[in-house]
């Protein structure tokens, strides 16, 4: 792949999350939503290992404090601890990068939470392009991961409205969760009175005729930036919203391929193993015929780099997902 | 606050449990000796902690094993599942006749036990899970307000594993001293002894640095548990470590005198030896407490 721009933002930038081509931002929704359900609910505990500022679960600290649990730099006893914890009737909230959680936790996220089905919410930050560091902290291949574990629900949410809404889902869902988290000042994309976030329910967002954009996580505020730059080239494309990775709407899927088989995927994480992937699993075990494009992180480690940089570096923006459902037109 | 501080540990007390714990190697060798193979060695080797838990220290009810006061029992090591089936089945959670279910399909009772097995309260076997399930319990008991202890059995090999040690430092930063980890040094693991797979030692001092309130004891000596155990009762604010030096295949010479016996596999004809050594050795027993 070419480097098309030189670098020019600011590397390292670890704080930031998803707040590139953002218009209207919320600040710490996961935490406040968190702080919502625990008043009700008295079972929610929390969790981190040493991310508690970094994960926005402080804000439930500084309310609960008798309820949180910092296990320090120890993935592993986080998510055992946890699921310790949610063998003991308690609903654990545990957050950390979604790089420690996957890639050091696995076997702990798979025996100790998974195998049982123990109640455990794993709550993991830094998903995909949303940090300047590199390859050590960038989650390009978690959801790859989690969807090959057995019993385990895989949530990538788009925005602050979403993410609220799922935490209060998950809190009600008997069983383990990985939710991919966006944290500090979040974009707000869906309206909070329209918008209804449900585990395993795909989002038809736009209709159209020409061709199918489905999207996960924060790349659905790109796809719909996306469908309007096609509108204006006058092409009918439609967008469906799947932020529940695992279990896979495969009806809804279906459904919208069968009208429309020119079909572009985008999504925060490798082109394999994630939602592009389920998107041809699906298709192909269906006999649904599908021309399939993929938006994604190509299999590689990531640069650092500013977020700007990195998003045009990998070709992750609004103007690549319009220029793959271009291509697959006009072919 | 613990089910046995009222059972006396009188020579009469001691007798009964090791009637018990004749009772489980039995069951152990009965296990084994249906499929051929087996943990035999870690079965009989830790049948009298087992027997101290499961008919002295713990309390629980064999009829409602969801009972939210109930002392847990974590087996970390999943492979010693023979031992815990072996107990279950004395203690009336499961009964004695699936025992004969060990190990073949579609049983219940796994070579590597889950927690499909009823009393099964996490699912081991991948080393380095026990201790960290167990401090999460520890701490859910205890934000509930209630009076239950954990134990956790862990394995010598399995200190090698660094979830462990991650585990330990959280129990003793959250002062769990209703939290007890039994280790069980028997000096095997899979490729031979630690010491030269990877030295463990000095464990009791491991263990002591990270925190916790340590005791090594004879493993296979009941009166020595019963005692680790009421003296680690008194220690408040620190979790409670109890190192065991057992012997593996405890009770029967040919089994303790084996080589390799990791795993045990054995000829037909030799189970009813086993069975008699067994018996041989439990009249003994019974004659030096005589």
């Amino acid at each position: 792949m070419s480097v098309s721009a030189p670098k020019t933002g600011v590397t390292g930038n670890i704080l930031s999350s998803d707040i590139y081509g953002a218009e209207r931002t919320a600040a710490a929704p996961f935490g406040e939503a968190l702080i919502r359900e625990a008043e009700t609910n008295p079972r929610i505990v929390g969790l981190t290992a040493d991310l508690g500022k970094y994960t926005d679960i402080h804000l439930f600290a500084n309310r609960f404090p008798e309820r949180f649990f910092q296990i320090g730099m120890a993935e592993q006893n986080l998510i055992s601890v946890a699921a310790g914890l949610a063998r003991t009737g308690f609903i654990p909230f545990a957050t950390t990068y979604c790089v420690f959680a996957t890639r050091r936790a696995y076997d702990f996220i798979a025996i100790g939470a998974a195998l049982g089905s123990a109640n455990v919410k794993i709550i993991a930050g830094l998903p995909g392009l949303t940090t300047g560091y590199g390859g050590t902290h960038q989650g390009i291949e978690d959801l790859a991961l989690m969807r090959s574990i057995p019993n385990l629900t895989v949530i990538d949410p788009c925005d602050a409205t979403e993410l609220s809404q799922a935490v209060s889902a998950i809190a009600r869902h008997e069983g383990p969760v990985y939710l991919r988290l966006l944290r500090g000042q979040v974009p707000v994309v869906f309206d909070p009175d329209a918008y209804q976030f449900e585990i395993g329910q795909a989002r038809l967002l736009s209709e159209g005729t020409d061709v199918a954009i489905i999207s996960t996580g924060l790349m659905t505020a790109r796809a719909l930036k996306a469908v309007a730059q096609l509108s204006g080239s006058g092409v009918s494309a439609a967008l469906m919203h799947v932020s529940t990775l695992k279990p896979f709407d495969t009806e809804a899927v279906l459904a919208l391929v069968r009208r429309v088989p020119r079909v572009v995927t985008a999504e925060n994480h490798f082109t394999t193993g994630g939602l592009a992937s389920a998107v041809a699993d699906a298709t192909v075990d269906a006999g649904v015929p599908i021309h399939l494009k993929r938006v994604g992180i190509p299999n590689c480690f990531c640069e650092s780099g500013s977020i700007p940089y990195l998003v045009q570096r990998y070709r992750m923006d609004s103007e690549d997902i319009a220029a793959a459902a271009l291509e697959m037109i006009h072919k | 606050m613990s089910g046995g501080t009222d059972v006396s540990t009188t020579a009469t007390s001691i007798t009964s449990l090791q009637l018990h714990a004749l009772s489980l190697r039995r069951h152990v060798l009965r296990m084994a000796e249906r499929v051929g193979q087996g943990y035999v060695g870690q079965g009989l080797g830790i049948a009298d902690l087992l027997t101290v838990l499961y008919f002295r220290e713990m309390k629980y009810d064999p009829h409602n094993l969801a009972w939210p006061d109930r002392d847990r029992f974590l087996l970390s090591i999943g492979h010693y599942s023979i031992g815990l089936y072996a107990a279950l089945a004395e203690a009336g959670v499961i009964t004695v006749d699936e025992l004969d279910t060990y190990g073949a399909d579609q049983s219940r009772l796994e070579m590597a036990g889950s927690e499909v097995t009823p009393g099964f309260e996490m699912t081991g076997g991948s080393l380095g899970h026990g201790l960290g399930q167990a401090v999460g319990m520890a701490l859910g008991v205890r934000l509930d307000g209630r009076s239950s202890r954990i134990f956790n059995l862990l394995s010598d090999g399995e200190l090698q594993e660094g979830s462990t040690w991650e585990a330990a430092m959280s129990a003793a930063h959250y002062r769990l001293d209703h939290l007890f980890a039994f280790i069980d040094c028997n000096d095997q693991q899979a490729d031979g002894p630690p010491r030269q797979v990877l030295t463990i030692e000095p464990v009791h001092s491991k263990w002591e640095a990270f925190g916790w309130d340590t005791q090594r004891i004879n493993g296979n000596d009941i009166h020595a548990i019963v005692n680790a155990i009421d003296a680690a009762r008194k220690i408040t604010g620190k979790p409670h470590a109890i190192v065991l030096d057992t012997l593996m295949g405890k009770g029967v010479r040919t089994f303790e005198e084996r080589d390799k016996n990791h795993f045990i596999r054995v000829e037909p004809d030799e189970w009813r030896l086993a069975r008699e050594q067994l018996e041989e050795n439990a009249q003994l027993k019974t004659k030096r407490n005589a």
